[in-house]
């Protein structure tokens, strides 16, 4: 590391500065009121500003003190088949229907294991989407098609 | 006495047989999340709360408390038979538990920590059953200004027990608040940062958001280093305790217990904190402070009470005030929302049946406890031959159906993901998720208060000062924050939470 200070500070730092910032910019939108009766963005406005120094304060605190552990590399593997999953079952889950988006939701999840063999994922894939059909449709009758109107039902 | 006839509705609520049988269903599930590590109470509350939608309030709010407690009975089982913390309070227990499952003796230590928070948590219950009706007589004359007060120190002592940067901590709550604000302002019903989806004008369902960084961020985490891991002990034998035993237990049960209850009410890692709170307490006044970390048995039962007990008192606040001490409790009060019950002080005298039910259920849970854990260890033991390999895509699924069976709405999966990574961005970088949902929770409570008490001062806001309550509840949450700047006590819990490291 170049810089002489805490990389975990500076980032946390830096994110809490950029969320109060979109919150206070954002409020300044909306009508502020006044201390007797505070409009919608009296709060958010306020809020905002102390996430900005907080963050500030944060970043502040780290530098000159280096991290001391290594940390793991994340697994970009699992951010993308994760995330692509939940995705997936949100775009699709009214057009394919439970069993289809249940089926591939659950290969993709299990994929994002690097111990997991594509025929294990498929297996736990099946496995699991009995289950949610039991648990769910049946049990719970969730109000979701089994197959949805795109595959033509 | 008026005490024991509300026990007595509540034990005949609870004894009903379906009340009975989602209680087991509770601590079953409990159980089990407790045991394998990696799927803690927090995310299988979450995920569970959208099925519960269905059951009635009573009945629901039984099962969703079981998960909770059931858990600290199931996390000691993994620590000590692999030395892995099942659940975030059991960290302790793993010390010692595990040194005595080497030397042959995890029958015992499972003995000890069953009995232990089976006692631990009956005392606790019993605490409740006593010190929640006062409280929520005394907590009906709050008025917008006090309840204001509340959350700011609920908020404001979370973060001095719980461990890890101040700073963070209260950037984390900060950031909670105003992802509460995301939604239709509630006088003026203009939408705030909703990016003019429609979807957002009630709000980011705080399902998504709890599933979001306890579950999937949790398994972005754990999937960064995947290993296998070895069960030591096959089978358990010898699960009782020999009577030099029961009597150097004895001591460690009652003092965990007594500190977890009171540790339990306060805001934030209450069952956490008082566990390590009460082995470095044993191990100080213990006569032979060389035998812990290698198999002490008061280093089991200690801590093993106090995560029972904290487990079970921190029911008080939510159930008096309605202002949930740390996520769990955030989720159950959700879990009363969505069933239509504002949770506070209105409850017990409004739905008493539920009120007392759901005490007298959590002694009849420990009782169902100790029956799962102790003969059925052996089942539990081939549970932790699952793979967590197997496990998290079931979570990714549960998440996903549980969340969109409760509105349609695909906007609640797809803050499943934001929140998801976001959390796991955020933890990598040393904040804890935890006040984030605290503050997510309490957000929208905290400002619709602010605005009451500044219009019923017309906008002065030495209102919070002027009023002898909030003024002193304000006082208390300054006091907290001061005295966890202090250095000394900074090192002082540092050193509490040291053994975790």
């Amino acid at each position: 590391m170049a810089i002489n200070a805490s990389t975990k500070d500076l980032v946390s730092g830096g994110l809490f500065v950029a969320a109060g910032s979109y919150f206070a910019l954002e409020a300044l939108n909306y009508d502020t009121g006044t201390p007797f009766r505070m409009g919608p963005g009296f709060m958010p406005l306020l809020l905002g500003g102390v996430l900005v120094l907080l963050g500030l304060a944060v970043a502040a605190t780290g530098i000159g003190k280096p991290d001391k552990e290594e940390q793991l590399a994340p697994s970009w593997r699992a951010i993308v088949l994760i995330l692509g999953a939940v995705a997936f079952f949100g775009a699709t889950i009214r057009g394919l229907g439970f069993v289809p988006v249940v089926l591939i939701t659950a290969f993709a999840s299990a994929m994002a294991s690097r111990l997991n063999a594509p025929l294990f994922s498929a297996l736990l894939a099946v496995g699991l989407t009995v289950l949610c059909t039991l648990i769910f449709k049946i049990g719970l009758g969730i109000g979701v098609p089994l197959v949805g109107p795109w595959l033509g039902q | 006495m008026d005490i024991i006839a509300s026990l007595g509705l509540g034990f005949s609520v609870a004894l009903d047989p379906i009340n009975i049988f989602y209680c087991f269903i509770g601590v079953l599930l409990g159980t089990l999340v407790g045991v394998l590590p990696g799927i803690g109470p927090t995310a299988t509350i979450a995920m569970l709360l959208p099925i519960t939608f269905s059951l009635s309030p009573t009945a629901a709010l039984i099962m969703l408390a079981g998960i909770y407690y059931g858990a600290q009975y199931g996390g000691s089982t993994t620590a000590i038979l692999i030395n892995l913390p099942g659940e975030s309070s059991s960290a302790v227990t793993a010390i010692d538990g595990y040194q005595m499952a080497r030397k042959g003796r995890a029958g015992a230590a499972l003995a000890t920590a069953a009995l232990g928070s089976f006692f631990a948590g009956t005392v606790a219950t019993l605490l409740l059953a006593f010190f929640a009706p006062p409280l929520a007589r005394a907590a009906l004359n709050f008025g917008a200004p006090e309840y204001f007060a509340l959350i700011v120190l609920g908020l404001l002592v979370s973060i001095a027990l719980a461990h890890g940067s101040l700073l963070k901590a209260l950037g984390m709550i900060v950031l909670g608040l105003l992802l509460g604000m995301v939604g239709q302002d509630i006088y003026t019903g203009q939408p705030r940062f909703t990016f003019g989806v429609r979807e957002l004008y009630s709000g980011l369902n705080f399902v998504s958001v709890a599933v979001g960084v306890f579950g999937v961020a949790e398994i972005l985490r754990n999937l960064e280093s995947e290993k296998g891991r070895d069960v030591m002990v096959k089978t358990v034998t010898g699960l009782w305790l020999s009577k030099a035993d029961f009597r150097r237990i004895i001591a460690p049960v009652i003092r965990g217990t007594a500190l977890g209850s009171l540790l339990g009410v306060l805001p934030g890692g209450g069952h956490i904190l008082s566990s390590f709170a009460s082995y470095s307490t044993e191990k100080r006044i213990s006569k032979h402070p060389e035998e812990f970390g290698h198999g002490a048995i008061e280093g089991v039962a200690g801590p093993e009470s106090a995560n029972n007990a904290a487990a079970q008192t921190s029911f008080i606040p939510l159930l008096t005030l309605g202002i949930p001490a740390h996520p769990v409790m955030a989720l159950m009060v959700g879990a009363f929302i969505l069933q239509g019950i504002t949770p506070g002080p209105n409850v017990i005298n409004d739905q008493p049946a539920l009120f007392w039910g759901i005490i007298a259920s959590m002694w009849i849970g420990n009782v169902l406890l100790v029956l799962l854990n102790l003969p059925l260890i052996g089942l539990w033991v081939k549970m932790l031959s699952i793979p967590y390999r197997a496990l998290f895509p079931a979570i990714v699924l549960f998440a996903c159906i549980g969340c969109f069976s409760i509105n349609q709405n695909v906007y609640d999966i797809y803050a499943i993901g934001f929140f998801g990574i976001v959390g796991y961005v955020l933890i990598r970088f040393g904040c804890e998720p935890a006040p984030l949902l605290l503050g997510f929770v309490l957000g929208p409570l905290l400002e619709e208060h602010l605005r009451r008490a500044m219009i019923i001062s017309r906008g002065d806001p030495m209102i919070f000062l002027e009023r002898p309550i909030s003024a002193t509840l304000l006082g208390l949450a300054v006091l907290a924050v001061v005295i966890a700047a202090l250095p000394k006590f900074r090192k002082k819990r540092n050193e509490v939470f040291v053994e975790e490291d």
